[in-house]
C-alpha cells in the first residue's frame, strides 16, 4: 500500500485562500475591459460612434481595480502600490492604469482615432501585465508559466471582441466583428490547449489538474464551440442578436475561466522530500512529493 | 564578502517534538493558527519499508526571494546579511508575496484572534495591531541578529543572538550561522554532510539546508 499521505496538513499543495473572488474580479473585469479597449481600437477604422464601448472598457478596468482595493488588508495605504515598478508587475499594472484611463478619456472626449489606437494597445499591455502578475507568483504552479500569460492575453482578446459583439445589438454595424470574435475564440482555445499540455508535461498539483479536468468540457463546448458557431453564424447572416449571443458566451466563459484559475485551480507548491535521512546504520531512502502529479517530461 | 545567515537542519536528528514551533510562537506571539515555524510529518515508502521524516519549515530567507520581487510596496526587503524582512508600516496586505512564496511561509491575519475567544492577559500585553492586515513570516529572530552586531556576539554560537527555534531544539538538529564565513560551524557542517534545499529548481536560492547523510549524525 502506498503511504505518501501526510499526517499533518499543509504538506501537499492546498488551494490558496488569500485571493478570493475580489482578487479574481481584477482579472475578470480588468482583463475583459482591457480586451474591449483593444477590440474598440480594431473597430475604429470603420468610423463608428464607439465612445460608449470605450467608456465601458475603462469602467471594467476601474471596477477590477476597485475590487482589489476592497481585498487588500490595509486599503488606506493603497498608494504604496506604486513603489516598486522595477520588479513588481503589480506595481507596473498600477502605473499603467492611469495611463490607460488618460488615453481612454482622451479618446472619448476628442474622438480622435489616434487615442483609440493607443488606448487599445495599452489595453493589450494591461492584459499582458495581469498575466505577468500571475506568472511572477511562483508559489502557485498553475500560474508560473508563459503559457498562462499567453492564455490570459488571448482570453482578454476573446472577451473584448465578445463584448464588442454584444454591442452589435445597439450598433448593427458591429455585426461583422463576429468573424473577429471567432478568430479570438479559436486563438483562446489554442492557448487553452497549449496551457493544459504544458501543465501535464511539466507537472502540477493533482488538485489543479482535477479542477481543470472538470472545467474543460463545458469550457470547450459552450465557451468555445457554441460561441464560435454563433459568432460566425451571426456575422455571416448579418444577425446582430446571434453574434451578440456568441459574444456573451465567449465573455462569460472567459470570466468563469479566470475565476477558476485564480480561486479554484490555484494550488500551492506544497513540500517535497527529495531523500529521506539516513538514520543510524540505515541508508537514505527515496523521497516523496505528496499531492503532486509529475510531468511527462520530468 | 558580506554575511549570509543560514540555517542547517539535520533531518536525521529531528524527532518532530515541535519544540521549535512552540519556541517561535512564544518568541513572536503569533496568533492561533499562524505558525511562522512548523514541523512537517511525512510518511514515505511502501509497506513494510515505510519511513517517517520530520521536516521543520519556515521562511527560507532566499537569496533570490520571489516575495520581494513581486512586492509592489517595497515592504519586503533583503538585508545585506541575507535576511528577508517585512516593513509592517508599508505593507498593504495585497497577498502577492503569499502567492509568490513556494514555501507557504507567509500569512495575513485580518482580525485579532485569541486562543480562547477573548484575550488572555499575556495575549493582551503582546498584541500588536501593526501586524493586522499585513503579511507576516519568520524573521530569523532579526532583533537577536541585530543585537549581535551591537554586542559582537556570534549568531549560532551565543544563544542570546541565535534564533529562538535553534536555541530550543532538544536534539541539536538545528544550526545557524554565517555560510559565507568558511570557519563558521554551519559552513563546516555543510561541507562535511550531504544536504538539499527545498524546491531549489525554482531558482530561489534558499538559505535553509536539510542534512540527510554524511558527517557525524
Amino acid at each position: 500500500m502506498k503511504s505518501e499521505r501526510p499526517i499533518l496538513d499543509r504538506v501537499p499543495p492546498r488551494q490558496q485562500g488569500d485571493w478570493d473572488i475580489r482578487g479574481a474580479l481584477n482579472f475578470m473585469l480588468g482583463g475583459a475591459g482591457a480586451g474591449l479597449l483593444a477590440a474598440v481600437a480594431c473597430a475604429t477604422p470603420l468610423g463608428l460612434d464607439l465612445p460608449i464601448m470605450e467608456l465601458l472598457g475603462l469602467a471594467l478596468v476601474g471596477a477590477g481595480l476597485f475590487c482589489v482595493w476592497l481585498k487588500i488588508g490595509r486599503p488606506w495605504r493603497a498608494l504604496h502600490v506604486f513603489r516598486r515598478p522595477s520588479t513588481s508587475w503589480m506595481s507596473r499594472e498600477a502605473w499603467l492604469a492611469p495611463v490607460v484611463f488618460a488615453c481612454g478619456a482622451a479618446a472619448i472626449l476628442t474622438q480622435a482615432a489616434l487615442f483609440f489606437y493607443v488606448a487599445g494597445l495599452l489595453g493589450l499591455v494591461y492584459a499582458y501585465a495581469q498575466g505577468r502578475i500571475l506568472k511572477a507568483n511562483i508559489g502557485i504552479p498553475a500560474w508560473r508559466r508563459w503559457s498562462c500569460v499567453v492564455l490570459i492575453v488571448a482570453t482578454a482578446l476573446a472577451e473584448g471582441f465578445g463584448l464588442l459583439s454584444i454591442g452589435a445589438v445597439l450598433w448593427p454595424a458591429l455585426t461583422p466583428f463576429g468573424y473577429a470574435l471567432a478568430v479570438a475564440i479559436a486563438l483562446r482555445y489554442a492557448a487553452w490547449r497549449a496551457y493544459r499540455a504544458d501543465l501535464r508535461e511539466t507537472g502540477a498539483p493533482s488538485g489543479t489538474l482535477q479542477v481543470f479536468d472538470a472545467f474543460a468540457f463545458n469550457f470547450g463546448l459552450i465557451g468555445h464551440g457554441a460561441a464560435l458557431v454563433l459568432a460566425v453564424a451571426g456575422a455571416y447572416a448579418s444577425q446582430p442578436l446571434v453574434a451578440a449571443a456568441g459574444g456573451f458566451l465567449a465573455s462569460l466563459a472567459g470570466a468563469l475561466f479566470k475565476y477558476t484559475l485564480v480561486c479554484r485551480a490555484a494550488f500551492t507548491q506544497g513540500f517535497s522530500l527529495p531523500r529521506t535521512p539516513a538514520r543510524g546504520k540505515g541508508k537514505s531512502g527515496v523521497g516523496a512529493q505528496p499531492g503532486w502529479q509529475a510531468g511527462r517530461g520530468s | 564578502m558580506s554575511k549570509r545567515y543560514a540555517m542547517a537542519i539535520d533531518l536525521r536528528r529531528c524527532v518532530g517534538c515541535q519544540t521549535c514551533t512552540a519556541a517561535c510562537k512564544s518568541a513572536n506571539a503569533t496568533p492561533p493558527g499562524v505558525q511562522w515555524r512548523r514541523v512537517l510529518d511525512l510518511e514515505t515508502g511502501e509497506f513494510p519499508d515505510v519511513r517517517r521524516t520530520f521536516m521543520p519549515v519556515a521562511c527560507m530567507h532566499c537569496a533570490n526571494p520571489p516575495c520581494m520581487h513581486v512586492c509592489p510596496t517595497t515592504a519586503t526587503k533583503q538585508r545585506e546579511d541575507g535576511l528577508v524582512t517585512i516593513d509592517y508600516d508599508i505593507c498593504i496586505g495585497c497577498a502577492n508575496c503569499v502567492m509568490a512564496c513556494p514555501y507557504d511561509a507567509r500569512s495575513i491575519e485580518r482580525k485579532p484572534r485569541y486562543s480562547y475567544g477573548t484575550p488572555m492577559k499575556s495575549e493582551e500585553a503582546r498584541f500588536d495591531e501593526g501586524k493586522l492586515g499585513v503579511a507576516t513570516k519568520c524573521t530569523f529572530c532579526k532583533e537577536r541578529i541585530d543585537e549581535a552586531e551591537r554586542t559582537g556576539k556570534v549568531p549560532g554560537v551565543d544563544p542570546e543572538v541565535t534564533p529562538a527555534c535553534v536555541n530550543s531544539c532538544i536534539s541539536g538538529a538545528m544550526h545557524f550561522g554565517d555560510v559565507n564565513d568558511e570557519t563558521s560551524h554551519i559552513s563546516q557542517l555543510l561541507s562535511d554532510t550531504e544536504h538539499f534545499r527545498m524546491h531549489e529548481e525554482l531558482g530561489t536560492d534558499p538559505s535553509v539546508f536539510y542534512i540527510w547523510d554524511g558527517g557525524e549524525a
